[in-house]
């Protein structure tokens, strides 16, 4: 038991530090936020789980998998609502990005750097 | 010395996953203090928090004491509504 708990607490912890490489790697904001949101919630999603797994206990079980959905609730929702504040107030995307779908929808341009 | 037991897994578990975590943190902090707009700053304060639940879930583990667990209940609620107020904030507010 305490190896799977050993497992999911590196792969987890693994996955944490790929959301914050992701964060300080990538070439714009909405990439960030993307690398931030998923990978963060499912790295922490895994630490819970190797808790829960640990304790044993209902309690604590019950602790960790209110935490997850919660994460899982909230996660997307800030999400959405940063991304949209930063287009609106037209934060760049990479100059590479392939479609804008919201620009075009508007008839707006895209709000992109120079490549 | 908190590792003397290092033959066991989650010792060794506990260790590697920490310099993941710290590594992590670092990584966050540098985006923060570089950040070009202030939506790389929010997001990575996000991710911060995110880290920081991390780090109280380890300690749980780690000195065994699930009460920890309610503190990273509170840093999860808390989190959220400042990255919200945040982007309504610096996005204008209301409906467009």
């Amino acid at each position: 038991m305490s190896l799977i708990v050993a497992i999911f607490l590196i792969v987890g912890a693994f996955f944490a530090f790929v959301a914050a490489l992701g964060v300080i790697r990538l070439p714009d904001f909405y990439m960030r936020m993307h690398a931030a949101t998923k990978a963060g919630a499912f790295g922490a999603t895994l630490l819970l789980l190797a808790a829960a797994i640990h304790f044993g206990s209902m309690r604590a079980s019950i602790t960790s998998l209110l935490i997850i959905v919660f994460f899982y609730l909230t996660t997307p929702i800030a999400a959405q609502i940063i991304a949209q504040a930063a287009y609106r107030t037209k934060v760049p995307l990479w100059g590479k990005t392939g479609k804008d779908q919201l620009a075009e929808d508007e008839g707006s341009e895209s709000p992109r750097e120079e490549s | 010395m908190y590792f003397e037991e290092l033959g066991t897994p989650l010792a060794i578990a506990t260790l590697i996953g920490s310099l993941f975590l710290l590594a992590a943190l670092s990584l966050a902090l540098v985006r923060i203090v570089r950040g070009p707009t202030a939506f790389d700053r929010i997001v990575a304060l996000d991710l911060t928090g995110g880290i920081c639940l991390c780090v109280i879930v380890f300690f749980a583990i780690h000195f065994d004491q699930p009460v920890l667990l309610d503190a990273a209940f509170a840093i999860a609620l808390v989190s959220f509504l400042a990255t919200v107020a945040f982007a309504r904030y610096l996005g204008g507010g209301g409906e467009q």
